[in-house]
């Protein structure tokens, strides 16, 4: 397969003050495939994570080296817009994090803020994401109540409708499934799974078996470091490194 | 076992105690000021202006002048305050800089309220011209309350989540925009609770608003924010003190004393009713 890289990091450096959070990450995101990060708590699969829409800006005291490329184009550069990549580049946080505003109101957030005013059109763009997110049955009829009624599982399916309303290109998931129960995680995969005919998806997950189910390409993190990086069957059917057959095996983690 | 259960008995009978101490003090006050001045007031008490060198008639420019005033003191500190809170805990640059910036601000809320007053003769009446009046006395009584407005706004920005901020950042809102839609809805009841009870404060006050505007007596209502005022704090100090025939007014001292307190305490009312409502409008 000769696939494009819609994301790429080249020799990806992070710091937290003086302490090294990553080191010489080079990882290619293919485009319209899900790449899984997986490690041990720690690890900086976050942080890695949030390197890709500059979400660690709003951190103090941080700081990035090497080159993250979008297309192509090093999203540090001077002339890109951070407003304008994250809406390139969605994300869905670790816990459910909905505005304690209504399911309707949540769901338009992105697009209102990016300049939409039109009813009618936001209308058919909350029920298109909402669709998109498998929550639209559930909710079409209750779009006037606040979002924190809704089961944990809603919740993370409507940040998921919420990042995609603005229709970007990327979308990262930060361990999505980690404070929500099984049949919720069932119905997150399966989303995931559909959203790469469209999207490119990264997916931070300390489940391995989560990975193994919802990736094409899986990248190994320890202490900061590229251990490993392949397809997923191969990294856990041969892995090439003794450390990634320790940690896929359950012998540490 | 049997010891455990005695020192938790004498440990919540301390407890008990100090908050009936408190409370006995607080209905002692209010029961003793409701009994002396509450046979004054009347409608005449609160609609006439004194009479007779102040030993007969109303209060009304005295509460007039409060009310006016507290607008001018709110009209500078709620905006300034809440600006600098929201610059200080969303903007500002956390470090040595703003952690001095922040000892400071507390620092001002223990200063002396005949210091503002002083400071307030300097600026406000002597330097920027503005005479002894209403303006003069409300933007001291501002300055005054700002430490508290500031305070009460970052402590309520505080409370907001920090998830709300980063969701809307990373659906591509500006930094404005996901303070002004997604941060400041939230932590606005907060705000102005600490806003109103700090107003609350600085309407009670009377060493700020002796120089700088307030009147002994005058024959008439103040015509323009440059006039001089009465106020009830102050004039409750004169009737208390500086009157010729203090025994003659004390029934009216405490009249003029219940008024201010009913009144501050529909200020910290107000601020609870506030904060009730907002808070239900806006969350679960």
């Amino acid at each position: 397969m000769d696939l494009r890289p819609k994301i790429e990091t080249l020799d990806l450096d992070f710091y937290y003050g003086k302490k090294i959070a990553l080191k010489k990450l080079n990882i290619a995101c293919h485009e319209k495939r899900v790449t899984a990060i997986i490690g041990p708590s720690g690890c900086g699969k976050s942080t890695f994570i949030r390197t890709l829409n500059r979400m660690n800006d709003v951190v103090a005291g941080t700081r990035c080296g090497g080159e993250i490329l979008l297309d192509g184009k090093n999203i540090h550069a001077p002339d890109m817009d951070v407003v304008d990549l994250r809406r390139r580049v969605g994300m869905v946080f670790q816990k459910p994090n909905p505005f304690p505003k209504s399911i309707f109101d949540n769901a338009a957030y992105g697009l209102r803020v990016n300049g939409l005013r039109n009813r009618d059109r936001l209308e058919e763009a909350v029920e298109k994401s909402l669709r998109a997110a498998a929550l639209w049955d559930e909710v079409k009829d209750r779009l006037r109540e606040n979002a924190f009624a809704l089961s944990g599982g809603q919740q993370q399916r409507l940040c998921i409708a919420r990042a995609l309303a603005v229709e970007p290109e990327v979308m990262l998931f930060d361990e999505p499934c980690s404070a929500i129960d099984p049949i919720a995680t069932a119905k997150i995969e399966e989303l995931i799974q559909r959203m790469k005919k469209d999207y490119t998806v990264v997916i931070v997950t300390h489940n391995m078996q989560q990975a193994a189910r919802v990736s094409d390409y899986t990248a190994f993190l320890m202490l900061g470091e590229l251990i490993e990086f392949d397809e997923t069957n191969k990294i856990f059917t041969a892995p090439s490194q003794k450390l990634t057959e320790d940690y896929i095996t359950g012998r540490f983690g | 076992m049997k010891k455990k259960k005695v020192v938790q008995f004498f440990g919540f009978l301390l407890l008990r105690v100090c908050l009936f101490t408190v409370l006995a003090v607080l209905l002692i006050i209010l029961f003793d000021i409701g009994k002396k001045g509450g046979g004054t007031i009347s409608w005449e008490f609160l609609s006439k202006p004194p009479r007779r060198g102040m030993t007969e008639g109303g209060i009304f420019p005295a509460i007039f002048g409060t009310f006016l005033v507290t607008i001018v003191t709110a009209v500078l500190a709620i905006p300034l305050g809440m600006f600098t809170a929201i610059y200080l805990n969303e903007y500002a640059k956390q470090g040595r800089m703003t952690r001095l910036i922040r000892l400071s601000i507390r620092n001002l809320s223990g200063v002396p309220s005949i210091v503002y007053g002083l400071f307030g003769v300097i600026l406000f009446v002597n330097i920027l011209k503005f005479g002894t009046s209403i303006l003069s006395a409300g933007l001291t009584l501002g300055l005054m309350t700002l430490p508290w407005t500031i305070t009460a706004g970052e402590e309520a920005l505080k409370t907001i989540p920090n998830s709300y901020r980063e969701g809307a950042l990373a659906l591509g809102a500006t930094k404005w925009q996901s303070i002004r839609t997604n941060v400041l809805p939230y932590a606005m009841p907060g705000m102005l609770t600490g806003t109103v009870l700090g107003l609350a404060r600085a309407a009670g006050e009377t060493a700020p608003i002796m120089f700088t505007g307030a009147a002994f007596y005058l024959p008439m209502l103040p015509k323009s924010l440059t006039d001089q005022f009465m106020a009830l704090p102050y004039h409750l100090y004169i009737m208390a003190t500086q009157h010729h025939d203090i025994a003659k007014v004390r029934p009216l001292a405490y009249g003029t004393a219940l008024v201010l307190i009913v009144l501050v305490l529909g200020l910290n009312l107000t601020a609870v009713i506030i904060r009730y409502r907002l808070r239900r409008k806006r969350r679960m």
